[in-house]
């Protein structure tokens, strides 16, 4: 495989071993973003094709131009900006209250064996049980107001903050944990400066998970008879047999998708600088 | 020296007795008696399993199971022989954790830098550090607490062997000037017959050798008492002077 240039004195093959390493792959001068972009374009490209070449039922595959098009007149005429909020909301509520409970039940559960006692197998419990699962009973609770929706949410991400965060506690490194006591570090200060910090990247992987949970929940949580919300929209289009109407509001979940990873990926950046010190090297 | 005609080092600052450590079926330290003058350097030998770590643990009031009579300076502290630095704390925090935070201590913790030359890193993730570096903060981290024992847990076995000679010499120049007792854990003969006054050697458990250290200062590993020292030391750990290549 590798040419061998010479052989020295003692007849052993010799080989450059800086030929041997060349790079594989150029550097490119198109940005990574934008190189990234290019499977997402690709496959419209071909979903565009297809449709004008009659391989696909304009019926039930709209093409990507009047998906737009239905996307621009639902933009236009203020019907998705006005579902869109209301369900902007009802997820903000649930991630601030979920993140809150999840959070607070974490530190009680990961600091003490009382409250590991009392929490813990009552959230590993709840992670055991299907959200949608709940949907019955919540409605016989709290009628079909917005109560029961922003419930549905709270449970998904207090679960997904709760468990990653405990786990987290849990793990924080029992070395550290002892130097830190032998150098005269109170309960206190042990937490603030050992124990929450060294649990940040669990607690941000769980929010990662949280915010996924929370758009999902978010689609159960609209079946439940919501008069407006993307939920009640993708209904309508249903009935209605909007399939355009149908992927403006999937390319919608989407998007809300990726800018929950992207924010998350911001606070990690923010949050986690001295692990991020220790990548670059 | 002057100070050496006045006698007045042999004030006993660590008093362990009996001291007894089960694990299990296991008895890992079988009633040790050791004491430490003040300002006295020992340090601790012995095999892997020996026990030597254990006895340190017990002093440094990091094994609530141990048994038997143990008195030391409240004024201690621990390096471990990973450096142990909270890798989300800036360097500086790092070295006054603990201790109330103001201008005058962090002050201190700067002048604890300087004197292990890493002044310029307070500001530094723990983790953009070398093996070395760390070690030193974690000496840092110990010396600013003004420790009347310093407790020594393997500090340098992680460390590649230039960067242990040079902590050799950082360390002997801030015990000469701090003069805390020290007792240093290692199973490295030469590094313990460098630093230390006086040596213990632990076998499974007991101690089976006590010994001041005679070679004169500077000490040098060519030096006729330091070979004849090591060789004791090294039968007494049951291994040779040379390598076994068979």
């Amino acid at each position: 495989m590798a040419t061998v240039l010479e052989k020295s004195s003692a007849g052993v093959a010799l080989v450059d071993p800086t030929a041997l390493s060349a790079r594989t792959q150029r550097a490119s001068r198109v940005p990574r973003s934008v190189q990234r972009l290019l499977g997402p374009v690709l496959l419209v490209v071909a979903w565009q094709v297809a449709s004008s070449t009659g391989f696909f039922d304009e019926r039930t595959v709209p093409r990507p131009l009047s998906v737009l098009s239905a996307a621009w007149r639902l933009i236009t005429d203020g019907s998705l900006e006005e579902h869109l909020t209301i369900s902007l909301l009802r997820v903000g509520y649930g991630l601030l209250i979920g993140i809150a409970l999840g959070l607070v039940l974490a530190v009680v559960s990961g600091l003490s064996r009382i409250g590991e006692n009392f929490v813990d197998a009552n959230m590993e419990v709840l992670r055991a049980v299907p959200n949608f699962a709940l949907v019955p009973l919540l409605i016989v609770w709290f009628g079909i107001s917005e109560v029961p929706k922003v419930i549905l949410i709270v449970l998904a991400v207090a679960v997904s903050i709760y468990i990653n965060t405990f786990a987290a506690i849990r793990s924080v490194d029992a070395g550290l944990v002892e130097a830190a006591r032998s150098f005269g570090v109170g309960r206190g200060e042990l937490i603030r400066r050992v124990v929450l910090p060294g649990a940040l990247p669990g607690f941000l992987v769980g929010l990662r998970l949280a915010l996924t949970g929370a758009w999902l929940s978010l689609i159960f949580a609209e079946t439940i008879n919501a008069k407006k919300g993307l939920g009640r929209m993708m209904t309508d289009a249903r009935e209605y047999f909007q399939i355009d109407v149908v992927f403006v509001l999937i390319a919608v979940y989407a998007i809300l998708g990726l800018l929950s990873i992207a924010v998350v990926r911001w606070l990690e950046n923010r949050l986690l600088t001295w692990r991020r010190a220790y990548d670059g090297n | 020296m002057a100070t050496d005609l006045v006698d007045n080092d042999t004030q006993t600052v660590v008093v362990a007795r009996g001291v007894r450590r089960v694990f299990g079926a296991q008895t890992v330290l079988d009633g040790l008696d050791v004491e430490i003058a003040a300002g006295e350097f020992v340090a601790l030998l012995g095999r892997s399993g020996s026990g030597k770590s254990t006895f340190l643990r017990a002093l440094g009031a990091l094994d609530p199971d141990v048994q038997g009579h143990i008195r030391v300076p409240a004024k201690q502290a621990v390096v471990f022989q990973e450096p142990r630095l909270l890798p989300w704390q800036k360097v500086l925090t790092n070295v006054t954790i603990g201790l109330p935070n103001n201008a005058t201590v962090r002050e201190q913790g700067r002048a604890a830098l300087a004197e292990v030359h890493l002044e310029d890193k307070a500001g530094a993730w723990p983790r953009t550090l070398s093996g070395g570096e760390a070690q030193r903060v974690a000496l840092a981290r110990a010396l600013v607490r003004e420790p009347q024992l310093l407790l020594l847990d393997e500090p340098f076995g992680a460390l590649d062997a230039l960067t242990r000679i040079r902590m050799h010499g950082l360390l002997l120049r801030l015990y000469r000037k701090y003069r805390p007792a020290v007792l240093l854990v290692t199973h490295d003969v030469d590094e313990a017959i460098l630093l230390a006054d006086r040596v213990i050697v632990l076998t499974d458990g007991a101690i089976s050798l006590s010994t001041r250290v005679d070679v004169p200062q500077p000490r040098s590993r060519d030096s006729r008492e330091f070979t004849a020292l090591r060789r004791r030391l090294l039968a007494e750990l049951g291994v040779g002077d040379e390598p076994d290549a068979r």
